[in-house]
């Protein structure tokens, strides 16, 4: 079954610092329900939650040697906070688990297939 | 040869949407089909068009596809398994049988495309128009148009968007898309947003289209906002023979209804009165009614305004919007009034909109506040690139005054 990748990007507008913690809890509580269906739905592969940008490194071996510099290539404010590997039969089965997972994480996500061009 | 040409378009849909199915590739469906043209091309004027040209070119096709994917030495499985999805179930045999158009226009406005890659695709796949008439259409160069339709084929395939009709949790607002992109073509013509001010190919286009749509839905039963939408584009369609003279718009009121196309008027009032008997009332279904009223009677004269008002106040329950608020204040102007219409216009936060500024000057003109009439009409002028428009309001900026 095709995969798909559901990226959660953070919104700069939120600041979870701030939220309360019942909120949070809640937050957690959902997404681990979503994480549940998906794998009792066998949709699973595969999923993770990132550490704060700021421990970011990034690697530069392009060049004659490696270059290592503090924090992510891209200065933009929105950034990769997790994502969710999962298999699905096509793009309306994604979009609707994707609407799913936006709910639970309360953010936006990104749907991206893997490419099957070598299958 | 124009004949085999009009066949060819007219069939175009119900053909390619088939072979999509049965090959699972839209390049390979249409590939399959140009080559068929070819032969029809060569053999249609001199045999004569066959009997059932749709099955003709089906089965010639095929054997096209399949001649072109054995000499790329395709694997059956490989192209099996060509990214898109495809709908192998047959048809239950006490069940409906689905139109296959009926799949590839739920895939075509299918809501992860951009809405103009929506339209392109429409249009080619469905309407059967070349890339080529679709820019035209679309002011936009040839290979720009090429790209946007290479590209929205390129989703369909890598993101895998299905080629089924949607679950019925789903049906009500993926219709509802499919019946926004074919109203947007049929606004293209007929509020063309350039300087041609009537395009009369993409009117007739989205009609042919919603007509085969409604064909296409008969076995999920009833769908009221198609027969709404068809209505609706045959009542503001009819009316085009009128609507400009001398390259100037001609209002509703001052329209020669003479002119107006009455077959397609009778159509579209005995489409709303089907509409009623359905008793499942949606957006397109109330705007068909309001120009349904509109081509009652023998003049403007004998409109009746309460009805069109009332028509509007259930519009805007259904899908309240500011230009609903707006053409609803152009008909209680009719019944209460232009001070009280000026009063809901002023309220109203649709400052670049062109429409907003010319009712507002009309309604200004009536009140006798000529300057404030004058400067609306320029504004409305600045808002509108649609030439018979602009002639218009000129006009009518011109002999505002005592």
């Amino acid at each position: 079954m095709p995969q798909y990748m559901l990226s959660v990007l953070n919104d700069p507008t939120v600041d979870f610092d701030a939220m309360p913690e019942t909120e949070i809890k809640q937050i957690h509580a959902d997404v681990d329900a979503f994480n549940d269906a998906a794998r009792q739905a066998g949709k699973w592969v595969f999923a993770g939650g990132l550490a704060p940008i700021e421990s970011t490194t990034t690697v530069d071996n392009s060049g004659e040697a490696p270059v290592f510099t503090d924090g992510p290539y891209s200065e933009s404010k929105e950034y990769l906070g997790g994502f969710w590997i999962l298999s699905f039969e096509d793009l309306d089965e994604a979009l609707e688990w994707a609407a799913r997972g936006s709910k639970a994480c309360r953010g936006r996500v990104e749907v991206r297939p893997f490419d099957s061009a070598g299958d | 040869m124009a004949d085999v040409e009009q066949v060819f378009r007219a069939e175009y849909g119900r053909v390619v949407a088939g072979l999509v199915r049965r090959f699972g590739d839209i390049d390979i469906a249409e590939e399959a089909l140009a080559d068929a043209l070819v032969i029809a091309l060569e053999r249609w004027p001199a045999d004569g068009v066959p009997p059932n040209p749709a099955a003709w070119l089906t089965k010639v096709a095929n054997n096209k596809a399949i001649d072109r994917l054995r000499r790329e030495k395709v694997r059956d499985e490989k192209y099996a398994e060509a990214a898109m999805i495809t709908d192998d179930t047959p048809a239950e045999p006490t069940g409906p049988v689905t139109d296959d158009r009926l799949r590839l226009i739920f895939t075509c406005c299918h809501p992860a495309l951009a809405p103009e890659n929506r339209i392109a695709l429409t249009l080619r796949l469905l309407g059967g128009l070349t890339v080529a008439e679709i820019a035209h259409a679309f002011l936009v160069p040839e290979t720009t148009m090429a790209q946007r339709i290479t590209r929205a084929k390129a989703k369909i395939k890598q993101a895998r968007i299905p080629y089924r009709v949607p679950l019925a949790h789903d049906l009500p607002s993926r219709m509802s898309a499919v019946l926004a992109v074919l109203y947007l073509i049929f606004n293209e013509g007929y509020l063309s947003t350039t300087e041609e001010s009537v395009r009369e190919d993409l009117c007739s286009e989205a009609i042919r289209l919603t007509r085969q749509l409604r064909e296409a839905s008969t076995p999920l039963g009833p769908q009221p906002e198609v027969v709404g939408l068809l209505a609706l584009m045959l009542l503001l369609d009819a009316r085009r023979p009128a609507r400009v003279r001398d390259g100037v718009l001609v209002t509703l009121p001052d329209q020669d209804r003479s002119a107006w196309n009455s077959a397609q008027i009778d159509e579209g009032h005995s489409l709303v009165r089907q509409c009623l008997e359905l008793n499942r009332p949606g957006p397109y279904q109330i705007q068909a009614a309001i120009n349904a009223v509109h081509t009652d009677g023998p003049d403007a004269a004998a409109t009746d305004w309460s009805q069109v008002v009332a028509l509007y106040d259930q519009l805007s329950a259904l899908a309240p919007s500011p230009i609903v608020a707006l053409n609803r204040a152009i008909a209680v102007a009719e019944l209460d009034g232009p001070q009280v219409a000026l009063a809901i216009v002023d309220d109203l936060d649709l400052g670049s909109y062109h429409a907003f500024h010319a009712t507002r000057a009309d309604l200004l003109r009536r009140l006798g506040r000529y300057d404030e009439a004058r400067a609306a009409y320029e504004l409305a002028i600045g808002l509108t690139q649609n030439a018979a428009e602009r002639a218009w309001l000129a006009g009518r900026r011109d002999s505002a005054g005592p």
